[in-house]
């Protein structure tokens, strides 16, 4: 990751929010305006800052979530359905044993969580290893499917008694608490992505991972067992959104709700290829995204422009980003990695 | 009939050939109706309602699976069918809203549909973007600009799609409800199954597509347009795609809400593999797919799982993973698919 490479998401980032202005001019409001309230609800105090970092998080996991599976040539559109899974589990643990001390309550409802998260995100892992259903396929629909046993599982197994559908909320002792204005939770996000940095860099099996995502028959023939790698990754993947989701519950909200986090999964890709694909990178990428999220509502109250306009900027980004031909006249060199994941399909 | 009891080059008779190669669909569908007749109970009521609801479930579907099918014939994963059908569903349900005629919504549709193929198409055929991204780009927009430009409280002032009784058909038992009384896009959609078949098999321009799908290079030695057919077939399948998205909008609900495809995209692809990406087996795959879904009428008829309202959601994406984990490794797609082509 040199100066130059970097240049590509800053320019894709600029490009996206420039036609984002056209946008919003179109529709009839002031594109100054509404960019000056986005800043202002994300970053002009410590507390929007705060509240930045709080959107951050769980888009830093559900970014590295993508990204690591990208490095073994997966496709992991499943982040949403493995963070909701992550997040209820934690959300269980949380409330539903007591008497822990803090030094063991709250770090065992992270990990409880995180493993969930880790056999929801093998199972299309094994699904392709066993069987070759792709993954793209297999995750999104386990989205839809996990979404629906977190429902049943907040409005029957441990639902709170009263109206409201939703998990009691969860003991103190199992809370993550806040730094000041920051949310604990994002320094555990940070070390994650330091974790995945060094797994990938520094070790054998990061190595086996990057040679399976370069050229699976390469691997293969080089003695590297494929299937083993895919299922690994998926889990590993699986395990950092479903960490992401217990962080949410345990460091946030207090409890899980359904509706929870709705749309990440597709974050995460945004992030994941604004980073393209590092996982250090990945953390300025969730904290822009986060920063649009927080500062949403703050646009919508001052500028009267809907939120939404930055779902379209990150469509946006992501064009500029994916597209080789625009990274190539921008880098004027061969240097430009180029993005792949539609070559396993079908395989 | 002359071509079904005709024998083929080779002696065999061509019907004993299409029912031997179709075996395991006959078996499904005879378990599938014997499963239908038994919960309803010889009940006619309850069997029109189910298979009505088959119907009107599958057709979705079947339209996505031919907007997949032809770009991935050509050679071009097409993942964003389920952003193509919301853009399609919310221009058809806007512009139906403001002028009050559902025709012209329904053309509406159709065109942004043929608009987010042409996005896709320049994306992952013109800048060569990989082709997962470029559709996962069209589902993100999607969402995007349905949601920020939607305003809530419009209503469709003609109401909603009716349906078309054909005759005196409309008034058999049981049939005439479920085939001959239906609304357009759903007449629509059975004639363009055969349609598609037709043009893929037997068609200068199926036969280019295939060829751009298995072997682009050779295509292109012969004279055939590589880019040009791939452009052409991800916008003729946007269009399909477009037809689904105003069938959502306009027939089968009346209103848009927001991220109302529901994941129907997706299955689609699902049903494209399994009807191993031809028209005529999609069309039974997503009857299939149908019926999984009108089970849940079903369910609620007979009392069971009522207070579990959440398991019977599960059936239709359960059915999908099932699905391609039990038959995708024995089909295979087109050759060239996920490449992008460069004449170099």
């Amino acid at each position: 990751m040199n100066i130059r490479s970097a240049l590509v998401p800053v320019l894709a980032v600029a490009l996206a929010i420039a036609v984002g202005a056209l946008i919003i001019a179109l529709s009839g409001s002031s594109p100054v305006d509404a960019y000056r309230a986005l800043i202002e609800g994300s970053l002009s105090d410590p507390k929007s800052i705060g509240r930045t970092l709080e959107k951050a998080t769980p888009l830093v996991m559900g970014g590295l979530a993508v990204a690591f599976a990208f490095k073994a040539g997966l496709f992991n559109i499943g982040g949403q359905g493995q963070l909701v899974v992550g997040a209820i589990i934690a959300g269980a643990v949380g409330y539903g044993i007591s008497d822990l001390p803090w030094i063991i309550h709250a770090p065992l409802a992270l990990l409880v969580g995180a493993l969930a998260g880790a056999a929801w995100g093998a199972i299309p892992g094994v699904l392709k290893a066993t069987r070759g259903a792709h993954e793209v396929i297999t995750t999104i629909m386990l989205n839809f499917v996990a979404l629906n046993l977190t429902d049943w599982l907040a409005s029957k197994v441990w639902r709170e008694p009263g109206v409201i559908v939703r998990t009691p909320r969860i003991e103190p002792s199992a809370e993550i608490p806040r730094w000041g204005e920051i949310p604990t939770g994002f320094f555990l996000a940070v070390v994650a992505a330091l974790a995945c940095w060094y797994l990938l860099r520094g070790t054998t099996f990061g190595f086996e991972i990057q040679s399976v995502g370069l050229n699976a028959d390469a691997a293969r023939y080089a003695g590297i067992s494929v299937r083993r790698i895919f299922v690994t990754t998926m889990a590993i993947s699986g395990m950092l959104a479903g960490l992401g989701g217990a962080i949410e519950t345990n460091g946030i909200v207090g409890r899980y709700e359904p509706g929870f986090n709705a749309g990440l999964g597709f974050e995460g890709i945004t992030i994941a290829l604004l980073a393209r694909t590092h996982p250090l990178g990945v953390i300025p990428a969730a904290i822009l995204i986060g920063a649009m999220q927080a500062g949403g509502s703050m646009m919508q109250f001052k500028a009267d422009v809907q939120p939404e306009i930055t779902k379209i900027i990150q469509a946006l980004i992501l064009v500029f980003v994916a597209t080789p031909i625009i990274v190539r006249w921008l880098l004027s060199k061969r240097e430009a990695d180029e993005l792949s994941v539609s070559s396993t399909w079908g395989s | 009939m002359g071509l079904v009891m005709a024998d083929d080059a080779k002696g065999r008779n061509v019907l004993a050939a299409i029912l031997y190669r179709g075996r395991w669909w006959l078996v499904t569908g005879a378990l599938l109706v014997a499963f239908t007749l038994w919960t309803a109970e010889f009940h006619q009521a309850q069997t029109t309602a189910i298979l009505a609801s088959t119907l009107r479930h599958s057709t979705p579907l079947v339209l996505g699976a031919l907007c997949g099918m032809l770009g991935e014939r050509s050679g071009v994963i097409n993942i964003g069918i389920e952003g193509q059908m919301l853009m399609s569903a919310w221009a058809g349900f806007m512009v139906a809203s403001a002028t009050g005629d559902l025709l012209t919504g329904v053309v509406a549709g159709v065109a942004v549909g043929m608009l987010m193929g042409a996005v896709l198409a320049g994306i992952s055929v013109g800048l060569r973007g990989d082709q997962i991204i470029a559709g996962t780009v069209l589902n993100i927009a999607a969402i995007g600009i349905t949601s920020f430009f939607f305003t809530q409280g419009r209503t469709l002032p003609s109401g909603k799609i009716q349906p078309i009784r054909l005759g005196p058909l409309a008034d058999l038992p049981v049939a005439g409800r479920v085939l001959f009384s239906n609304k357009p896009i759903t007449y629509l959609t059975l004639l363009l199954v055969p349609v598609v078949w037709f043009g893929l098999f037997r068609t200068t321009w199926g036969l280019r597509t295939r060829a751009v799908g298995e072997h682009p290079s050779a295509a292109e030695t012969v004279g055939i347009s590589v880019v040009g057919m791939r452009y052409l077939n991800l916008i003729l399948g946007g269009g399909i795609a477009g037809l689904a998205g105003a069938y959502l909008s306009l027939e089968a609900v009346g209103s848009f809400e927001r991220g109302m495809t529901n994941g129907k995209g997706f299955v689609a692809l699902a049903v494209m593999i399994f009807g191993r990406w031809n028209p005529v087996g999609a069309w039974g795959a997503a009857l299939l797919f149908g019926y999984a879904s009108a089970v849940q009428t079903q369910f609620q008829f007979r009392d069971w799982l009522t207070s579990d309202p959440q398991f019977v959601g599960m059936i239709p994406f359960v059915v999908t993973i099932v699905v391609l984990a039990g038959f995708v490794g024995r089909a295979r797609p087109p050759a060239s698919i996920g490449q992008p082509y460069s004449r170099e």
